[in-house]
């Protein structure tokens, strides 16, 4: 074999490196974006509401990813812990993705509307009064941080560049639909647009539209979106 | 030299116009502090090249050794750095009443700051310091393009100072290993392109007709990892004047993008380009060639082939498509055969000279090192394995399954490359105590046998746990009871990564009185000393 040709030639041994590198990726990633059946069909996905986005935003600052999973896997024990196993189309609209790889806590993905506005509070403000063994750091600034209402719209103009199916209508409205959410004040328009979402004020203090009340918006929604009455479930064995 | 300077000047000047713009018009706070960050930098570069205007041009018939010199010190820095906060954050996991509250120090921020800290800060400037070190000895040429090395060397810096005050802010992309936001991004990719052409450079103007397989591994980890960075980081910030951007790709494309690109951070920035220390300081020390030279052209090349094909492992069972995965798990079984052919190939260089293991503990710890390799790349595969995966994922086996192959594997060569390397760049034979290494390293090893069995006992039982039905058929556990018997685990954990970090302190007093008081020492080119 004539391996000295690449070992006396830097240019060429760039080049046929660089090849070897290139395939994997576009073998595995490649095919994602154009196969089919990568993300099934389901009824009910949306895209998130500026509330839920700005929450989900506080989610990814303050690295929840590093301790929560968003993804049940499909077995017998996952399910009935935590819901029915996760959908490539649940997530289909995160930028980024936050399945996660760690579960120090729980998993996230169902854990929609299975607590109370109070209890989430509680928990994220200080963790321990609710559950003794918890880990968790507490989060108690997130009372005294304001969403930043202004020029929100352009988070969604920004998703939907990226492939979120946000109209013109929903990046117009997005601070009054902000408004409207946290507060459950005027939320005709809203509910329009985001049908079954939920609108009330999650932080317990009406006046302002605070990062808890984003981060629960967002929390209370988690997993609640697809339909699964009509969905077939496979388990995988143990 | 003046007019080339007089650019030079004009360019930071206007980068420090555009940085000082930009931070007044930010509108949030960590973006103007790290735009305030980058003006001060390009202020402190125009100072520094005004200061050597007008004088004459510095010798560069040596080696460019200055910079290998800062890249050392640096090295031992952030690695330092890097175990505290890692020790922190287990700590914070025992007891988890520490620091919590406090937004910039909640476990959350640290851990990203963690895990940066030691792969890119100490593992970076490891690999930066060392690569420049060996292409020109092994190639016999000074390193190419003038001063572009130092530019790489500080430009570096900044890049590892803006992604940490930004964990601490908040500002992070969500994905691991890729946390940094859109500008620091960018600005990574100009140090890079710049460490690419240094190097590459640098083997261009060789004077020796081969190149040695040291530098086929630094080649193929810098030009990877310009890869994945570039592909991975794709993103749309929200303003131009804003550190929030949303990746191009979502839910399942992005997770396999992130784990493409996470797993070969492990591939190629913690294990290629660490090869590539291993076989050069490891000959040296040892004073053996290479065992293999073609089982070293097989490595090579299978190595940087399957590698990039592991990254769905990270990926089991989720909503990744099936095929996907078992292409992962196949491929990442296959790593096997060439991450031991590359341990046996580094282990074997002592055939005729294990004695020296007796009396130098800086060849222990490199052989050590390569042991820790051997067993991380055993387990890697293992664990890629869907029904082993099933019960390890998402579960503490795995951070000791990382632990083992980063103290182990790449802190233990990296730090003893240092005990090699700065004595010789300060004109010194030896380190100032063998007596001082040969307690850090069973200190380190201890420590990782710790941590590392910690681990296993703790991911293993929570994974048994999760899963536990009684014969009702009910869940036996709840999270919060798994969590609660996670804590004498978390303790010895942390006892394990604190005698790692004392032995790195022993490392630092000892380097410290080995260069203490000793003047740099500039080799010429193409010597070939006993102590090069």
């Amino acid at each position: 074999m004539k391996h000295e040709l690449l070992e006396k030639n830097a240019t060429l041994l760039l080049i046929f490196s660089f090849l070897v590198v290139t395939i994997g990726g576009l073998v595995q990633i490649a095919p994602l974006f154009y196969l089919q059946n990568t993300i099934e069909k389901v009824e009910g996905m949306r895209p998130y509401t500026p509330l839920e986005l700005a929450g989900r935003n506080v989610y990814v600052r303050e690295g929840c990813y590093t301790c929560h999973s968003q993804m049940i896997r499909p077995f017998r024990d996952e399910v009935e812990r935590y819901g029915h196993y996760s959908l490539a189309a649940e997530s289909q609209y995160d930028h980024p993705f936050q399945w996660g790889s760690k579960r120090t806590g729980p998993d996230l993905a169902r854990v929609g509307n299975r607590y109370s506005d109070d209890w989430h509070r509680e928990h994220l403000a200080n963790p321990r009064n609710v559950v003794p063994e918890s880990v968790m750091p507490g989060y108690a600034y997130l009372y005294d941080n304001d969403v930043k209402l202004e020029g929100f719209g352009r988070h969604l103009k920004v998703n939907a560049m990226v492939g979120v199916p946000y109209s013109n209508e929903m990046i117009e409205n997005a601070e009054a639909d902000m408004k409207a959410q946290a507060t459950g004040e005027n939320t005709d328009g809203f509910m329009e647009r985001y049908p079954k979402a939920q609108a009330r004020d999650f932080d317990g203090n009406p006046a302002r539209v605070t990062e808890m009340d984003a981060m629960v918006a967002y929390l209370q929604m988690l997993g609640t979106l697809v339909d699964f009455s009509t969905f077939k479930t496979e388990l995988e064995p143990r | 030299m003046g007019s080339g300077s007089l650019v030079q000047m004009g360019l930071w000047v206007l980068l420090a116009i555009i940085a000082i713009t930009m931070g007044a018009k930010a509108e949030d706070a960590p973006f103007a502090v790290h735009m305030f960050i980058f003006a001060g930098a390009a202020i402190l570069a125009l100072i520094f090249k005004a200061r050597s205007f007008g004088k004459p041009a510095a010798e560069t018939t040596g080696y460019l050794d200055g910079v290998v010199r800062w890249g050392a010190i640096i090295t031992v820095f952030w690695g330092v750095v890097g175990f505290l906060v890692g020790l922190v954050i287990a700590l914070q996991l025992a007891y988890p009443d520490l620091l919590t509250n406090i937004e910039w120090l909640n476990f959350g921020r640290l851990r990203p700051l963690h895990t940066s800290a030691v792969v890119f800060a100490f593992g970076g400037n490891a690999l930066i310091c060392t690569s420049f070190y060996v292409v020109q000895r092994t190639n016999r040429t000074r390193l190419a393009l003038g001063n572009l090395a130092w530019f790489v060397f500080w430009g570096y810096q900044l890049f590892i100072v803006l992604a940490a005050t930004g964990y601490l802010m908040g500002v992070t992309e969500g994905r691991e290993y890729a946390e940094p936001e859109w500008h620091v991004d960018l600005w990574l990719t100009v140090v890079w392109v710049a460490y690419f052409l240094v190097f590459f450079g640098t083997l261009l103007q060789r004077k020796e007709p081969h190149i040695y397989v040291a530098n086929w591994f630094y080649l193929s980890f810098i030009v990877t990892i310009a890869m994945l960075h570039i592909v991975n980081n794709l993103s749309i910030p929200v303003s131009f004047f804003g550190s929030k951007s949303y990746s191009v790709f979502s839910g399942v494309q992005d997770a396999l993008t992130q784990w493409w690109y996470g797993h070969n951070a492990v591939g190629f920035f913690l294990t290629a380009g660490f090869l590539g220390m291993m076989y050069y300081f490891i000959p040296k020390r040892a004073d053996r060639p290479v065992y293999s030279y073609r089982l070293s052209i097989v490595h090579f090349w299978s190595l940087i082939f399957l590698y990039i094909w592991a990254g769905p492992h990270h990926l089991h069972y989720t909503a990744l498509p099936d095929w996907a995965q078992t292409l992962g798990m196949v491929f990442s079984i296959m790593l096997w055969m060439p991450s031991w052919g590359g341990m046996i190939n580094g282990l074997m260089t002592l055939s005729g000279a294990w004695d020296k293991l007796r009396t130098d503990p800086v060849l222990r710890m490199m052989v050590i090192s390569v042991a820790f390799y051997g067993m991380s790349t055993f387990e890697g595969p293992m664990m890629s394995i869907k029904a082993v995966n099933s019960l390890s994922h998402y579960t503490d086996w795995t951070i000791g399954h990382v632990h083992s192959g980063a103290l182990g594997w790449v802190g233990m060569i990296s730090m003893g490359c240092m005990y090699h390397l700065i004595p010789r760049l300060w004109g010194q034979k030896e380190v100032y105590s063998l007596r001082l290494v040969s307690w850090h390293v069973w200190l380190s090893t201890l420590g990782i046998v710790v941590y590392a069995s910690a681990m296993w006992v703790s991911g293993i039982m929570q994974g048994l746990m999760w899963r536990e039905y009684d014969d009702q058929g009910f869940l036996v556990y709840s999270f919060a009871e798994t969590v609660a018997a996670m804590h004498p685990y978390y303790v010895i954990r942390a006892f394990g990564g604190a005698l790692f970090l004392v032995g790195a302190l022993i490392m630092v007093y000892n380097l410290y009185r080995t260069v203490w008081g000793r003047s740099p020492v500039t080799q010429n080119v193409g010597v070939i000393s006993a102590a090069a």
